[in-house]
């Protein structure tokens, strides 16, 4: 097999390890254009679904917001930003972003729908504040759901912020790129299969933290 | 924004040449994705321990990105349209397979039940129950394959012009002309919609007996958690893990 020969080749050449070039630098380099896009990302998304999801109000509009953002070209975006923009962190996040909340608003927004309204008119019915309804039942009720729309997001990002190398940036797509321009189909097959991975160990991530973070009652319910 | 419809002559392709080339190149790879995903799903259904291993499988062709994906194809199809094509026939498979699987197995017992009391015999009720049953989710996934499909082409013209409406981008770059970049982003974002809301209306037409106000769920949102879920056995716990990573 053609690939792996590429696979094994690239891992076993301690060139690659170190460096400025080197696996270790261009991992921690996409791992945190990733937490960074993620992190706006959520802070946009997560805010935003979570109150419309609790008054049941803007499904539509949230719906054609996200249909616009989904249909924006990634990568025509990042051209279009470097060029207005200049070289730079922001023309990379700022597709990258746009990628990452469509999955997190929208799912944001059904888990919060999809919550059972009974616990929810019993927490209204003691008296709870609606602040509190929201973060105490709804929010860890619709939990599973809501890091499942977090997931799909960064699984897309990591493997979307290999663009970043296109505008002269760092990251896993360096390997890419210059495998492209230099013909080196190693470099390539290396990069693309430490991309992989990292969207797996992402996956891993996301069940840990699922495992620790939703509720025991609300895990046997779902 | 003087010469904003001046498409290179590199390009050997009018604007509407390469909305042409672009929407070939976009939707002929989703429509091989739904070929293939809908035996695919039909399978998975039927023999219930491989949905898991295939979905792994799906999750890990998913992460490689489109960029690494074309530039290793060269080595076999070459610098030409499969090379683009046959990813993103990968990526709409991923997408279609989960919705198909969990739209056709979420019809209910009743319903199949009710199906088999008739007569059907088991193509005809996956043809006229399940799979009518199953177009609102399924459509769910064609748009957001459709759609992540149309912007995904644009990569294309990284190795060798073969990004149609992307080719702009490439041009806009080395002829310092951005309102190259602006008709080659806003086009393919309006291209996106359109595609979008005629999957919209095929799903209106193809399902009467549902009330029109949208209940495809916001967006590509397919949540539509089937309450019948006692109705069959604990799913393993794989399959919840993946099953949003896979979109």
């Amino acid at each position: 097999m053609n690939v792996l020969n590429f696979v094994s080749d690239f891992f076993s050449d301690s060139a690659h390890w170190q460096g400025y070039d080197g696996i270790p630098t261009r991992l921690s380099e996409h791992l945190g254009y990733t937490l960074e896009a993620l992190a706006f990302a959520a802070a946009i998304g997560l805010p935003v679904g979570l109150i419309t999801g609790h008054y049941g109000r803007g499904g539509n509009a949230l719906s054609l917001i996200a249909t616009a953002a989904r249909a924006l070209p990634t990568f025509g975006l990042l051209v279009l930003m470097t060029m207005l923009i200049g070289f730079g962190m922001l023309p990379v996040m700022i597709p990258l972003v746009t990628l990452a909340v469509p999955p997190i608003l929208i799912t944001t927004y059904e888990a919060m729908r999809s919550v059972d309204p009974s616990p929810v008119d019993a927490a209204r019915g003691m008296g709870m504040a609606e602040t509190r309804i929201l973060l105490q039942v709804e929010l860890p009720a619709a939990l599973p759901l809501i890091l499942g729309g977090l997931r799909s997001a960064a699984i897309q990002i990591v493997s979307t912020a290999t663009i970043a190398a296109y505008v002269s940036l760092g990251g896993l797509g360096r390997y890419i790129i210059d495998g492209l321009y230099q013909r080196d189909y190693e470099k390539v097959v290396g990069g693309a299969s430490l991309t992989a991975g990292m969207a797996l160990a992402t996956l891993a991530v996301f069940w840990a933290i699922t495992k620790v973070a939703v509720s025991p009652g609300v895990r046997r319910s779902a | 924004m003087s010469g904003f419809f001046d498409i290179p002559s590199d390009l050997q392709h009018s604007w509407w040449g390469l909305i042409g080339l672009h929407l070939r190149e976009a939707l002929l790879p989703v429509l091989a994705g739904l070929l293939l995903a809908l035996p695919l799903g039909q399978l998975c259904v039927r023999l219930r321990w491989l949905y898991a291993p295939v979905l792994w499988v799906t999750t890990v062709l998913y992460a490689i990105p489109s960029l690494a994906f074309f530039v290793v194809l060269i080595d076999y199809t070459g610098q030409t349209e499969l090379t683009v094509m046959i990813p993103l026939t990968v990526y709409s498979l991923v997408v279609l397979v989960p919705a198909i699987v969990d739209a056709v197995r979420s019809v209910p017992q009743e319903t199949l039940a009710a199906a088999t009391a008739m007569g059907f015999g088991p193509v005809r009720r996956y043809l006229q129950v399940q799979l009518p049953i199953a177009v609102p989710a399924i459509i769910a996934g064609l748009r957001v394959a459709t759609v992540s499909s149309i912007s995904l082409v644009s990569v294309g013209t990284l190795i060798g012009n073969q990004g149609a409406l992307g080719n702009l981008l490439h041009d806009a770059t080395i002829y310092n002309r951005p309102e190259l970049a602006w008709n080659a982003v806003i086009t393919m974002a309006v291209l996106a919609m359109l595609a979008d809301a005629a999957l919209v209306l095929v799903r209106v037409l193809l399902t009467p007996w549902m009330p029109s106000g949208g209940s495809g769920g916001a967006g590509g949102g397919r949540r539509t958690t089937p309450k019948t879920a006692g109705a069959r056995p604990p799913v393993p716990a794989a399959e919840p893990a993946l099953k949003d990573a896979a979109r």
